[in-house]
Order: C-alpha cells, then structure tokens, then sequence
C-alpha cells in the first residue's frame, strides 16, 4: 500500500510539463468534487463555485490508503481550502495537501487550469 | 525510598493516590493500596445509577491501568487483616505481610444492620457495593417471575434509603421506605420539608411508613414481612437495610490504636491516629467525636493525610466541617445546607412551601436579618449553590431576605445576581476543593479557555457533579469578560446554535445552503455545517438528499453507507422486519448477480455489502422494480421501527405489534433529524421487540399501549423512559409526532434523543409536559408539521434511478467507464470481505 501512496508526488505549478484535459466543467458538481483518472493515477478534481477556485489532489486517503477523498464534503478552515475524507473526516489544505487536524503525511496537490469550459490538470510526466 | 501502604480502595482511598502522586514531593515514595473488592475503586455516590446501565465501568474512578502507569501498586481482592506496628508491617487474609514506613487506614465502612430478630432471613441485603446490588438485582427478578407486584421494603430513610428506594423503583418492584424516626432524611430535613417530599414520593408510588420500628422480621426461611408492633405489619418480598453506617475499624483493634467508645479509630487534625505512622480517612475516622458519611469531607482528609506524610504540617483539618448536601432523589432536588433547622432562639425562619408543586424552601438567618446560618429546599434545588455560598462566605444578606427564596419568580432574574458575585476564596467545587479565583484565573492567565480546559486542569465538578452549573456559569461570564464568545455555535461559518440556525432557515425562507452562506453566514462552508443545514432543509422542507448533493455528507450524497475498502452497503427498507418469500429471492438474486456480501442486520433486515458506486444505481433499480425503497440506513433519519411477533401468531401477543411496527416505519421513513432515529414496537411486556433500547418504543399492556422514549443502544445504552400509558394507536402516533417533531427541531447535531433529553431543563417532567400537556401550545403546530413531512415523502433512491442526470453521480470517474482497480476482496466464510486495514 505504501508503494501507491508513493506514486503521488504535489506537483508545482513550474514543474508542469503535461497539461492533461481531464473533463469537461460540467462534469464536476458546483461546490462539489469528482474523480478523474490519468495514467494509473486516480486525482479528485474540486469546483470552490462560490470563489471561482479548482483545486486537484491525489484521491488516496493517506489514512486508511482508500480511493475516497474525491467524494469528501470541501470548504475553508480560515480561508484555507480544504476536503474532509468521507471516512473519517480527516481534512486536508487543497493549497497545500496539509493535513489539518491531525499529523497525517501531506497529501499530493496538483495545479488546475480551465480553457474553453475543459477542466486541465498539471503533471510532470 | 519509604513505603506508604494504604489499606483501603474505596472512594476515599483512591483520592489519596490521586493527591499523592500529584504532589511534587511523592516522588521518594512508593505507594502500595490494598483493596478488598474484586475492582478498583469505584464511584459509590452514585451506585443506584448501576441499576439503570449495569456498568460497573462507568462508575470507575479510574481503571486498573492507571495505578499501574502512576507507579502504584494495586492490590483488589486481598483483605488486610493484622498490623503490628513495632514491626510496621501488615497482614493478609492469604498470609503474606508487607512492610510500611507510613500506614493510611482508608477501610470506610460497613451497612450497620440492627439486631432485629429474623434479619438473616433469605431476601435480606444491605445496599453497599456492586456486589449488594448485583445480588438483589438476581433476587429481584426472581421475585418478579413468580410475584409481578412484588414489594420491597427498604429500611432507613436516610439519603442512602432513599437512593435505595430509587434502586427498587428500577428493578420494577413496589418500593417501601421504613423509617425509625417521624420524618424522612432526619438529618437534612425538618418536619415540614419532610412531608413535602413525603408526599412526592409517594406521588411517585413510593410508600413511606415512619415512626415504625421494626421488632421483627417474619418469614419461615424467606423474608415475608415485618413486624412492627401488634397487629402492624407490612407483607414485603425483600428488604434492604440502609439504616447507617458503623466505621470498620477493626484493624486498629489489632494493633491498640486509640478507640470511639462506638466505634471509629481516633484521629487529630493532621488525620493521625494514637500511633504517628499510622494516619486514619474517611468514614472510619471519628474526627470531633464524629464519623462524617460525606465524599467531601473524605476528600479533605485524604488531603490533609497527603500533606503530613509529605511534610507540609501547615495543612490541618479544619475544626468545622460543612455537612451541606445536595442530591437528586429520583429526580427529585433536596438540599440542606449549614444549620437546617434550629429553635427560634438560635434564629429566625423565612419558610416558602407549596403542596400542590412540592416544593419546600427554608432559610435560616440570625435574629439581626444581617447572616444566612443554613437552610433546606426539596422541589427545587436550582439556587443551592448560591445559597450556600452566601452561607460560606458569610456574605451579606438583602435587606429582603425573602427574596433570596421567593424574590425570582415570574422576573426570570434572581435575587442575588450571579456567581461572578462571589468572593475569589468562595470554594465552588467542595469535592475537589476548587475556588472561584482559582477557576478564574486559570481562564484569565491563559491556561484554560473552555470549560474542558477548566475541568482538565482543576478536576472541579468531578465528583459530585453539583457544582457544574456554578462552574460552567463563572467560565462563560469570564470569558465573556474577556470578549470572548462562547456559544455553542455550529462552527467557524455559522455564528448560531442549530436551534437558531432552524428558525432563521425557516422565517427568512432560505431553501439553499449558498443563500444560508450569504444571509447568515461567511468562507465556504465545512464538513460540520454543511450536513447541519441539509438536515435543518429536510425538516422544513422534506428535500431528499438528491436536491443539494454536495452538502450533503458522503453517506447521503451516494444514498449508501461507505466501507472499510470504498465500498458501499445496501440496505433496502424492510417495514417491522415484515417480508415475503418473493421478495427475499429478489435480495439473493441481487447479491449473487453484484456478488455482495449479506447479513441480517440488529434491525431486522438485510445488508448488501461491498457494491462498487458504478453499480449502486443498477442494483436499486432491481430492487426497486421488486417493490423495495430506500432504508435510509445512511442517513440522519428514521433506521428501522423492530418488531416482535405479536398477537397474530404469538399466544402472549396482547396486540399487533408487527402491524403497528409497520405503520410507525412507514409514516416516518426518510425523515431527517439530528441523528438517527429506531423504534420498537413490543406486543407484550416480554418486550422481545428491545423497545426500551430506542429512541421511541411502544410496548402493548392491558388497554392499550405504553410509550417510551429516548433510549438507545451504543455506546452509552440508555433505557427508554415512559411518555404516556395504556393510550390508543391514535394517541401514540399524536404523541410521537410531537415529540420527534420537538426533538429535531431544538438537538443540537448529532445528539440522540437520550443526550438531548439530558439536556433539556426538567427532563422527563418537562417533555411530558411538552408532549401530553401541551404546555408550550405548540403541539398542534408540530403535528400539522409532522405530517407535511410525512406528506411530501418521496424514495430517494427511486429519484435516482429514474433521473439521468442523477445517475451520473454514480460513476467512480467522470472521464472513463473505468471501474476503480484499488478494491480489493478477499474470501471470507463463503463470503467475501475488504482487505484487512494494514494501518
């Protein structure tokens, strides 16, 4: 399990070397988020409607190492954009993959752009 | 290092361990304590609350492991039988000995049980330990097979009579107190206040018989009846003896400590017994020619006991001891405090006394008008804490002192303002000695900043509890001193209660959480306050939770309970545990074609596990087209109504229980509330059905039905509570209508019915007054509230089969038919199962 949390690494937004057209908008709930597949990775796409905002981050949990965080309730903790895992409620900063509220290893973070109402997500391979 | 041995683990035994480790110099020490009961020390104060949980834990004052990680060796279930000082040494029933420098006599006492002829007899018990009570418990029971309208007697009526007397109420026998004298708790009360609360418990069905004495007990080998005078008897299945205490001091007989002529080894003010190394606590300690039964004082001798061995002379037992007491007697207040009662020439009386409300309030104050010198209250005990304060502190009295007891009604405010009043050295906490400067300061210096923070670090309201109100009043008026807030707010981006949050919802019209966000809250919205507003929107509006899916939590965005691996359960409804044969193929067929696990849920219906989100639609389709709807097993919602049999097949069966069950579940399914929600529904007093364990539960009797409420299983089990008796299906469906209406509308999130109950101010009273009553003259606008709920109800899980767009929600990605490669099963029984957790 170790190893497939491994296979996230955040990525910069200067480091980007593939933008990959991931969705359409519409695909993604308002406030809400969804997942998308790229490779073998599985990255969890967020729409913040209300402050016009996309964020992405792998959809590993690093705390049970489940597929989930996609289908988390989003929102902000002092401003900050964050997810809670539907399992347990861990949350995470989507600025910077930090875990909140407790001392869970950061989770990946990737950049996010919109070009023609399609959704592209910034990796480096 | 020197040994200090304790001989002794009772209440007062433990809170020396607990100072002695505490205090910085006890590191030179080693610490040995003796217990005679099978578990560490335990919470006896309120032992009658093992009747209605039988957790022996719960009241625990800690767990075996904390002796052990405190460096302090426990010994339970060994009796210490023989000191020899010149040795100092201790020892044994199992004849080891142990070594001491310093010996601390905490052996408490025991029942004193009066030679009264017959008192051996089979069904007589003292009520002192779990052991007591787990005895009369087995023997009770007994009686109510062969005799449902068993009695029992309880002789004493002292505060622990009357505790005991709460004890036979719950075990469901016809509770009886005898009393040697002509008034109940003679210590506490005076003549007047004992009639009130006299005839409140027996407005309760507890039989008071005083002045008697009891010149024998009858009965061949068992118990029948007893006997007091000619022709005076009362027929009774068991008796408990509760009629004082007698210190058990035995082990200072054996070593010649100085002796009470009856009885209680002889200690000074530093708690030292005639020996210097031997210090004597608590009840079998006669301090000013007096054994105190009281926590309190316990407490500070075992304190007082830490300092001397640790060479702090200066601390000394007070000469006074304060005997003020303030309990709750089946929910009943009764309060007595400094001197109670005196003659005229001592001081003068302010008395308030209503009959009709049994209530009683007596204050006491010198002939000058100038000082309160004690008092009583039974009914309604709500300003004892102040009350007593004033008496301690000697603060001066208004110049209406009448006032102080009468003053407050009808203006909601009272007399003699706030605790915040007080002064600094006033001791809020009597059991953990905690003064109102100390709880103060610690918030204003920083230390603390929340009334958990203030519990942590003083320990105050701990042990008794009574102290909590005054606690948690001087927490949040300091902080409010300091500009900070202290509601009980939903979180960071809504400023209100859910209480408040629903009445703002429903007067200004807001049916979306984005408007909630822009007319009454800030930011985006989290994980807490977004499944509060979609519950407070289901209760106005009976959205389901397909409207606004993303503020709904992840169980109900998917309509389905997530798994240890992603995965989700199904459940459908299955009203009262009723099924056909038709329909049970439906389910296996399902489960073999999706390959699911299955189960028999505690609700009595069936589990699906381990669908994969891309099949959840497909599945319920099928059961859908089959007839089945949405359980709502995921959801803040009604679970299951759990049925017995009842009369259609049962021969005990007094009525339908399944058809009833049926009628419930169906009228309240797919309502959201604050948390979830199961009833029950019993055809008989067998109660095989569990109603009492849920949040309503109705079992059949004679004429009709009873109604409970707010119980639960979990992790804090709680017995429901009777709402109503022998009423029709009609008037049970109105009743539960208002009350679960009540309930969703004013519980904070995620409270059951249970805690919430707890919370509201006069309990089980008030709500019945609420529900049955109609005292807050809503009950017709809760009912017409109830069923537009019910009205509007529509299965979510059908909206979403049905809708397209809907579905989509159910694809694990949004950019390819892919189905998510990271589940894994393995092989279980002839099952399947998630992989074990690694982590």
């Amino acid at each position: 399990m170790e190893t497939v949390f491994q296979q996230y690494n955040p990525v910069p937004l200067e480091k980007v070397t593939v933008w990959f057209k991931a969705c359409h908008e519409q695909d993604i709930p308002k406030n809400g988020g969804a997942c998308i597949k790229y490779k073998n990775k599985q990255i969890a796409v967020y729409h913040f409607q209300r402050k016009q905002k996309w964020y992405a981050c792998q959809n590993l949990c690093p705390h049970k190492m489940e597929m989930v965080l996609s289908r988390g309730m989003i929102g902000d903790s002092e401003g900050i954009a964050k997810v809670a895992c539907p399992m347990h409620k861990k949350t995470f900063s989507l600025e910077t993959g930090e875990n909140l509220n407790g001392d869970l290893p950061s989770i990946a973070t990737f950049p996010v752009k919109l070009e023609n109402g399609f959704v592209y997500i910034g990796f480096s391979e | 290092m020197k040994t200090v041995i304790v001989v002794g683990n009772g209440m007062v035994g433990y809170k020396f361990c607990e100072k002695f480790i505490a205090a910085p110099s006890s590191n030179d020490y080693k610490l040995v304590v003796f217990g005679e009961e099978p578990r560490p020390a335990y919470d006896r104060v309120h032992l009658s609350e093992y009747f209605e949980n039988q957790d022996a834990k719960a009241l625990e004052l800690a767990p075996a492991s904390w002796y052990s990680e405190n460096g302090i060796e426990l010994i339970t279930g060994q009796r210490v039988t023989d000191i020899k000082n010149e040795a100092k040494e201790i020892h044994t029933a199992t004849g080891n000995s142990y070594t001491y420098d310093y010996l601390v006599l905490a052996t408490g006492s025991v029942p004193f049980v009066p030679p009264i002829s017959g008192v051996e007899k089979e069904g007589v018990f003292v009520y002192r330990t779990i052991e007591d009570l787990e005895e009369m418990m087995a023997y009770a029971s007994q009686i109510k097979a062969i005799k449902p309208n068993g009695k029992a007697a309880i002789l004493g009526g002292g505060l622990l009579g009357l505790e005991a007397g709460k004890a036979v109420l719950d075990m469901g026998l016809e509770p009886h107190v005898v009393e040697f004298a002509p008034k109940l708790m003679p210590r506490q009360l005076d003549t007047r206040s004992s009639n009130v609360l006299r005839l409140k418990l027996e407005s309760m069905g507890i039989q008071v018989h005083l002045s008697k004495a009891t010149n024998q007990i009858l009965g061949d080998k068992v118990i029948e009846g007893m006997e007091f005078g000619e022709d005076d008897c009362l027929d009774v299945d068991m008796l408990i003896i509760s009629a004082g205490i007698r210190p058990r001091d035995e082990l200072g007989k054996t070593c010649g400590l100085e002796m009470g002529t009856r009885g209680g080894i002889v200690v000074d003010n530093r708690m030292q017994t005639s020996a210097k190394d031997i210090f004597a606590i608590g009840e079998v300690a006669l301090y000013n020619q007096m054994i105190y039964g009281l926590v309190a004082p316990g407490y500070e001798m075992a304190d007082v006991a830490v300092n001397q061995i640790l060479g702090n002379q200066e601390v000394l037992m007070p000469d006074d001891i304060d005997m003020s007491t303030k309990l709750k007697l089946m929910g009943v207040d009764v309060a007595s405090f400094g001197t109670p009662y005196m003659p005229a020439d001592k001081g003068l009386s302010i008395i308030f006394e209503n009959k009709t409300k049994f209530l009683y309030k007596r204050i006491n104050v010198s002939h000058d008008g100038k000082t309160l010198l004690g008092g009583i209250l039974v009914g309604d005990a709500a300003d004892y804490n102040i009350l007593h304060q004033m008496y301690l502190n000697g603060m001066a009295l208004p110049d209406n002192a009448e006032e102080l007891i009468v003053g407050a009604r009808g203006e909601g405010g009272s007399a003699f303002g706030s605790a915040m009043d007080l002064p600094d050295s006033a001791q809020i906490c009597s059991c953990e000695s905690v003064s109102k400067g100390s709880i103060c300061s610690s918030l204003l210096n920083g230390e603390s900043d929340s009334l958990k923070d203030i519990i942590s670090c003083t320990k105050a309201t701990t042990g008794c509890g009574g102290c909590k109100p005054m606690v948690v009043e001087l927490v949040n008026e300091t902080l409010k001193s300091m500009g900070k807030e202290v509601k009980d707010v939903i979180c960071e981006h809504f400023e209100y209660t859910r209480q408040e949050l629903y009445g703002i919802v429903k007067v200004k019209g807001i049916t979306s959480y984005d408007e909630a966000l822009d007319k009454c809250g800030h930011g985006d919205g989290c994980e807490v306050c977004k499944p509060a507003l979609a519950s407070i929107f289901a209760t106005i509006y009976n959205d389901t939770a397909n409207k606004e899916d993303v503020i709904q939590d992840s169980n109900d965005r998917f309509l389905a309970n997530i798994q240890r691996n992603g995965s989700y359960s199904v459940v459908p409804r299955i009203p009262g545990g009723e099924i056909t044969p038709d329909k049970l193929i439906v389910l296996g067929d399902v489960a073999k074609e999706y390959g699911l696990y299955t189960k028999i849920t505690g609700g009595q219906r069936i589990d699906l596990f381990g669908a994969q989100l891309n099949d959840l639609p497909a599945i319920w389709k099928k059961l859908i087209a089959a007839g089945f709807e949405s359980g709502h097993a995921y959801g803040k919602a009604l679970r299951t109504v759990k049925s017995c049999v009842g009369s259609t097949w049962c021969r005990y069966g007094m009525d339908e229980s399944v058809s009833f069950a049926i009628e419930l579940e169906e009228r309240y399914k797919g309502i959201r509330s604050p948390h979830k929600l199961k009833g029950g529904v019993s055809g008989c007093i067998r109660e095989c059905a569990e109603a009492r364990g849920k949040d309503f539960g109705v079992i059949a009797v004679e004429g009709g039905w009873n109604l409970y409420v707010c119980g639960n299983g979990g992790a804090t089990p709680k017995h429901a509570q009777l709402l109503a008796e022998q009423i029709d299906n009609e008037t049970v469906i109105k009743y539960l209508d208002r009350f679960l209406m009540y309930y969703i509308r004013t519980a904070a999130p995620l409270m059951r019915t249970a805690a919430w109950l707890e919370k509201l101010e006069g309990g089980m009273e008030q709500l019945k007054k609420i529900v049955v009553e109609d005292s807050l003259n809503i009950a017709e606008e809760l009912e017409t509230d109830m069923q537009s709920l019910v009205d509007k109800y529509e299965c979510e899980w059908k909206q979403a089969v049905e809708n397209e767009e809907i579905g989509k929600r159910f694809k694990h990605f949004v950019n390819t038919d892919d189905r998510d490669d990271n589940l894994v099963f393995v092989p279980m029984r002839e099952q399947k199962m998630p992989e074990p957790w690694t982590n």
